[in-house]
């Protein structure tokens, strides 16, 4: 076997770029009551930062979610709004 | 989940998302070579760790088709048959510096996936002119719009009798993966171009990433197909493109970009001409 241990080798890990989270200037809020759980925000959220619960809703993790945007556009039913971090 | 959150790439960034649904079809028997781009910097350092959940080999600017096809042989060697080498490359790597490596790639047929992901422009650097940056396209060494057309890279990769061409878009991710999960079923040289939006070098909202890939492919500008041992065939809404009358006006996918809003109303014809005859040339190869 090669001694690797002298080798720079990266392990996977989230937050490789820290908590992106911080990054955010939009915050993207799920309003519950208009969601139908089709599950599009979750496929497409460019971070992966949409999980899905147990009970089929999206939870978003906001230590790590840029603020991009994305899902509130493709949300079909305009659940998603995005709120001012800061006023 | 195969591409871990938060890492480098900008807001809006379609690269990771990419990279997961790429991952999810090709599995953790997977080795990624990325040359220098942008998915670099995602990749992240031995510090802050890597997003990725399978092997990445980073390599120098042209050479990463040829360190795929010394993987694929060495993997071959120890009868590891069921693992996929990916190349994972920007237009820039893939269509001017790296094209020699990856058209010696494709002739030999080696076994390895080559994904080309296109945001059209060299973004890592601060977004210059490449060979696949579209005709119109403000670029900081295009001040004035560019005037030659995007070099058709699919179709040059195919004149080389590989046994599997596809392009692909992020708005249509079935389409996507089914095209990766067909790649990766087929032995030898395969391609997949996927054009891949920027929000900074597109010059367009973050929020509109997936909206603008969709209207790339509605107003036919982007259109989905895959050629298999030669034969063409459309995919998903582009099969019913064909007809003029179902594609949206070009100027529907230019609105939002920046990048396009210097565009002459001449510019802005000499493309949809450029598009439809594009969509001519589609029609007498899909009767082939
Ligand atoms: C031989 C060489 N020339 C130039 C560079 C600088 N460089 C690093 S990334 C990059 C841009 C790559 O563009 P592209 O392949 O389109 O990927 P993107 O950054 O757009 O994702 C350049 C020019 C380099 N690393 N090596
Ligand atoms: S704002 Fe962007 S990163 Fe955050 S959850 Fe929505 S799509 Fe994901
Ligand atoms: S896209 Fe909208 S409706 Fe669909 S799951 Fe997400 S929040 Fe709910
Ligand atoms: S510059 Fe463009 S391609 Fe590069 S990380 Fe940012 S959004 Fe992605
Ligand atoms: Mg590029």
């Amino acid at each position: 076997m090669i001694d690797l241990s002298e080798i720079p080798v990266a392990k996977p890990a989230k937050g490789s770029a820290g908590k992106t989270g911080t990054w955010r200037v939009l915050r993207p809020v799920i309003r519950y009551d208009k969601c139908t759980r089709c599950r599009l925000c979750i496929m497409y959220c460019v971070e992966n930062t949409i999980d899905q619960e147990p009970n089929l809703y999206p939870k978003i993790d906001y230590d790590y979610c840029k603020g991009c945007g994305v899902c509130a556009q493709v949300c079909p039913t305009k659940a998603i709004a995005m709120v001012p971090e800061v006023k | 989940m195969m591409f871990l959150r938060g890492n480098a790439a900008c807001p809006g960034c379609p690269i990771p998302k990419e990279l997961d649904a790429l991952l999810e079809v090709t599995g953790k028997k997977t080795v990624l070579v990325v040359p220098a781009s942008c998915t670099s910097v995602i990749l992240g350092d031995t510090q802050g760790g890597q997003p990725s959940t399978v092997p990445v080999i980073h390599s120098a600017f042209a050479a990463a088709p040829a360190i795929a096809s010394g993987v694929a042989a060495s993997l071959r060697m120890r009868g590891e048959e069921d693992a996929t080498v990916v190349v994972w490359a920007g237009d820039g790597g893939t269509g001017d510096i790296g094209f020699a490596s990856l058209s010696g790639a494709a002739e030999r047929n080696e076994n390895i996936l080559y994904v080309c992901y296109d945001n059209e422009a060299y973004m890592n650097t601060g977004i210059q002119r490449s060979g696949l940056t579209p005709y119109g396209a403000w670029t900081t060494t295009t001040p004035s719009g560019k005037k030659e057309f995007k070099k058709p890279l699919p179709l040059i990769v195919a004149e080389h009798r590989v046994p599997y061409v596809a392009t692909a878009s992020i708005a249509y991710l079935n389409d996507y993966q089914s095209k990766v999960r067909k790649a990766k079923s087929i032995k030898g040289f395969r391609y997949i171009h996927l054009l891949s939006p920027c929000p900074p070098g597109w010059r367009f909202d973050a929020g509109l990433t997936v909206e603008i890939a969709k209207l790339a492919v509605e107003t036919g500008v982007w259109p989905l197909y895959e050629i298999e041992n030669g034969e063409f065939r459309l995919t998903s809404i582009s099969k019913v493109l064909v007809d003029k009358s179902k594609r949206k006006p070009v100027e529907a996918y230019l609105r939002y970009q920046g990048r396009f809003s210097k565009m002459t109303p001449e510019e802005v014809k000499a493309l949809q001409d450029y598009v439809d005859k594009m969509w001519e040339e589609i029609r007498e190869m899909t009767k082939k």
